[in-house]
């Protein structure tokens, strides 16, 4: 059975269509869009909430994928990838341009909440300002971090050139110790003004009650405002939770994030489109093979190549069997978050072992696997994978996947931990641009597999779950379920999988992409992973950025613990299984 | 079903798993350390636990493993052909690298942690042939771009993972001196890569001919 993308009635518009779209705004705004093309609509920056508004009441874009910003040099440009989930298809993109000096636009929060923590992030990296966003401040770097790193007159303390390859390295390329080329040992720069010992970073913002609620509820307890890490076993990495407490009940989350922060996107702008490739690893490190996949597919968009069908089986093996080592993983840290150490999450590490096993034997790595290329992979399979891997599918994993249902989901104590706790009603997860296991679990049927089939995922016959309160519990079995689903994806791949070439065209180690733009996307385990790239027709993508599920998810984390326990914030975070290689970037 | 039933079912799994990991100690009592039960429990039907005891048992590594790279050259042969031994070291004695100093590897690598100076002739011209080769494997992410790209073959990833070190700065870059190993090592630890290399030389040395 082959299953396609949902189809539109044929008497209405192609909304997937961005210049269909400018025309129906046009009829409401008449002055709005100032031009549109295949690339996007570029509309008023004063009536851009408007614009969004009727985009999300009128026309069912009902989903905010992913907001970005470009420096042209001599302006700049604030991107929005929208998508209607009910329809389907590929994002149509909205942009506004903003002023070179003090650069701001209208936020969309009031229209859509998952553009919170990505409009900080714009704010933070290119210092656009968004008028009307609740809480605008820095969130991947430091409060007194001096200058915006995104915008392309920005230089780090380590700078050497623009681009790579730097010239420094060939043909006359004496070693030097990165931290030699600057007179202090020091990768900071601070302001030429920053006094140290008088520096007070500006308060975090703090959720109160107001005393109505507190009399309603007839607490005698104060309320106080917990650290929670960064250096934190249950926080899955450097992450801190600024708590505000009212006795053992959770009354406000913040997350405060940025600890592992890299600047990813500006690392991308230096790099080579192909040099790129082994840094997508580093996203989300349980997954590198689905990153892998996602940023190829994006730059394969602006290349227009297709790899062979060997190279697509490979692909979809490689990240089904990610799915399904991550899930289990997930699954044993949401366990241990519940306070059962350590064996269920070892029993998920030891299946997890056997098939990094196999990404080892192929790509060379276990967790950094650097192994899809843009039209193909690096590396053919060999037999001795297809006879492990169809054991693993055929027999093995069923049989744990089993297993770990029962010895999971079975138990009585989890049913009492995980029902109807950390709700989070569909509308709100829709709004919050959540993707992935927890959108679904909220009752979303959607899965960009099915939505906007990328690769070969129409060819395969599958089923896409979900759950139907979006509590705990149902995050829990849609990840069950959704392994069950891989190994289905798994089966019919083996069973199907083609002898051939591995990949289209030669291997170059400076592929120059043709000018132009493009936001790709791919299933991820953890959801929508997004690329969006700009190429100015060279090696180096111009733009380079990188729209991590996990980060976004994070958004709802507030919404999702007020009103619950304190240990049962902890376990809600574990149900949203976030990287923090991914949040930080 | 009542409360606790789903609770003692999942009991029943983890005393399984004690047992299966035990009955494999017990197979083999006395030897500590035992070849075959390793490589069983380490493969894809193995059952029970995983433990590797390291550094006493250690997980043999596949062909493609890759961490930080080394230089391939030709070791210097005697006049029966038989590769020159260095007294000193008890390694095969340079005879050839194959590195020409293209610059590629140092192109493709993402994080530009190889520095290569090339040499030149005594009229000052340049030469097909490193003078001096850096890789800093602080900065290597073991990628295997470099291996990957290298028209020549001639760089190649190692299988060498025990990298610990008391100090940093010096001994963490690796100059030509340290890179580089012999052919005769590259085919060892990498023999289906080697073979079809040496097939791929014949058939081009076969349509010189
Ligand atoms: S690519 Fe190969 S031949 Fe060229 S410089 Fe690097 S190691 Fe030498
Ligand atoms: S393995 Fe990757 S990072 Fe290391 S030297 Fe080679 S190209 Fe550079």
């Amino acid at each position: 059975m082959s299953v396609t993308a949902p189809v539109a009635p044929p008497n209405t518009p192609n909304y997937n269509d961005p210049q269909i779209v400018a025309e129906q705004i046009k009829t409401k705004y008449p002055d709005a869009v100032e031009s549109s093309s295949a690339q996007g609509i570029v509309v008023q920056s004063d009536q851009l909430r408007e614009v969004a508004r009727y985009l999300h009441d009128e026309l069912a874009f009902d989903y905010l994928n992913n907001v970005t910003s470009v420096d042209w040099q001599d302006r700049f440009e604030v991107v929005y990838n929208l998508t209607s989930l009910e329809r389907g298809g590929a994002p149509i993109t909205l942009k506004v341009n903003a002023a070179r000096e003090n650069p701001s636009v209208p936020s969309l929060v009031p229209v859509f909440r998952g553009a919170d923590f990505q409009e900080r992030e714009v704010y933070d990296l290119m210092g656009i300002r968004f008028e009307g966003h609740p809480n605008l401040r820095r969130i991947l770097l430091w409060d007194g971090f001096e200058g915006y790193p995104l915008r392309k007159d920005y230089k780090e303390p380590y700078y050497e050139e623009e681009k790579k390859p730097f010239g420094s390295r060939w043909d006359k390329g004496h070693h030097v110790i990165a931290e030699d080329r600057n007179p202090w040992h020091d990768n900071v720069q601070y302001p030429s003004n920053f006094d140290a010992v008088a520096y007070k970073p500006p308060r975090d913002q703090i959720q109160v009650i107001d005393a109505a609620q507190a009399a309603a509820m007839r607490l005698r307890t104060d309320k106080i405002v917990l650290n929670f890490g960064p250096q934190h076993p249950s926080t899955h990495g450097v992450l801190r939770l600024r708590v505000t407490l009212e006795g053992e009940t959770v009354r406000g989350v913040e997350p405060i994030v940025g600890y592992l922060h890299r600047n990813h996107d500006k690392i991308g702008e230096r790099n080579t489109f192909v040099g790129n490739m082994p840094y997508t690893d580093r996203l989300d490190y349980f997954t590198s093979m689905a990153n892998n996949l996602a940023y190829a597919l994006t730059v394969e968009k602006l290349l227009g190549i297709k790899p062979p069908e060997r190279a697509e089986y490979i692909r979809v093996i490689m990240a089904e069997l990610t799915r399904w080592q991550n899930h289990a993983v997930a699954l044993g840290f949401i366990y241990n978050d519940l306070g059962a150490f350590y064996t269920p999450l070892i029993y998920a590490m030891e299946e997890r072992e056997l098939i990094l096993d196999l990404f080892e034997a192929t790509a060379g790595s276990r967790m950094m696997c650097n192994y899809m290329r843009f039209g193909g992979v690096a590396r053919d399979v060999t037999d001795d994978f297809i006879a492990k891997c169809k054991y693993l599918v055929n027999e093995r994993l069923p049989r744990r996947t089993d297993e770990l249902e029962a010895y999971m989901v079975g138990n009585e104590i989890f049913h009492s931990r995980a029902k109807n706790i950390g709700v989070l009603p569909r509308d709100l997860a829709i709004n919050y641009s959540t993707a992935g296991p927890v959108l679904r679990a909220s009752g979303v049927k959607y899965d960009i597999r099915r939505a906007e089939p990328y690769s070969i995922y129409d060819r395969f016959d599958f089923e896409i779950p979900t759950g139907t309160t979006g509590d705990l519990y149902d995050r829990f079995i849609v990840r069950v379920a959704e392994m069950r689903e891989s190994l289905k994806i798994l089966k019919q791949a083996l069973d199907q999988f083609p002898a051939g070439e591995i990949m289209t065209g030669k291997k170059n180690y400076q592929v120059r992409v043709p000018k132009g733009e493009a936001y790709g996307r791919g299933e991820n385990p953890k959801g929508e992973l997004g690329f969006y790239v700009v190429s100015d027709g060279t090696a180096n993508p111009y733009r380079y950025h990188v729209r991590g599920p996990s980060f976004i998810n994070l958004t709802a984390l507030n919404d999702m613990c007020v009103g619950y326990k304190i240990a049962d914030m902890i376990v809600i975070l574990g149900s949203l299984d976030i990287v923090m290689g991914e949040v930080d970037r | 079903m009542a409360f606790g039933l789903g609770l003692l079912n999942g009991l029943k799994y983890t005393a399984t798993r004690v047992f299966k990991t035990y009955v494999g100690d017990f197979k083999h009592l006395g030897r500590r350390y035992d070849d075959k039960l390793f490589k069983e429990r380490q493969s894809v039907k193995g059952s029970g636990i995983f433990t590797v005891q390291y550094p006493e048992e250690k997980l043999p590594v596949p062909e493609n493993f890759r961490v930080v790279p080394f230089l391939v050259y030709e070791p210097a042969l005697d006049e029966n052909g038989k590769p020159l031994i260095d007294p000193a070291t008890g390694k095969e004695m340079i005879g050839k690298q194959k590195c020409t100093a293209c610059g590629i590897c140092s192109k493709v690598c993402p994080p530009q942690c190889i520095w290569i100076v090339r040499a030149l002739t005594p009229e000052g011209k340049p030469k097909p042939q490193p003078a001096e080769f850096y890789i800093d494997i602080d900065i290597c992410m073991n990628c295997g771009s470099c291996a990957e790209f290298c028209p020549f073959d001639s760089i190649k990833m190692d299988h060498v993972y025990e990298l610990a070190n008391y100090e940093r700065h010096v001994s963490h870059i690796y100059d030509i001196g340290v890179l580089s190993k012999p052919a005769s090592y590259h085919a060892k630890i990498h023999p289906t890569d080697w073979a079809a290399e040496e097939a791929e030389r014949a058939a081009k040395e076969a349509k010189k001919k």
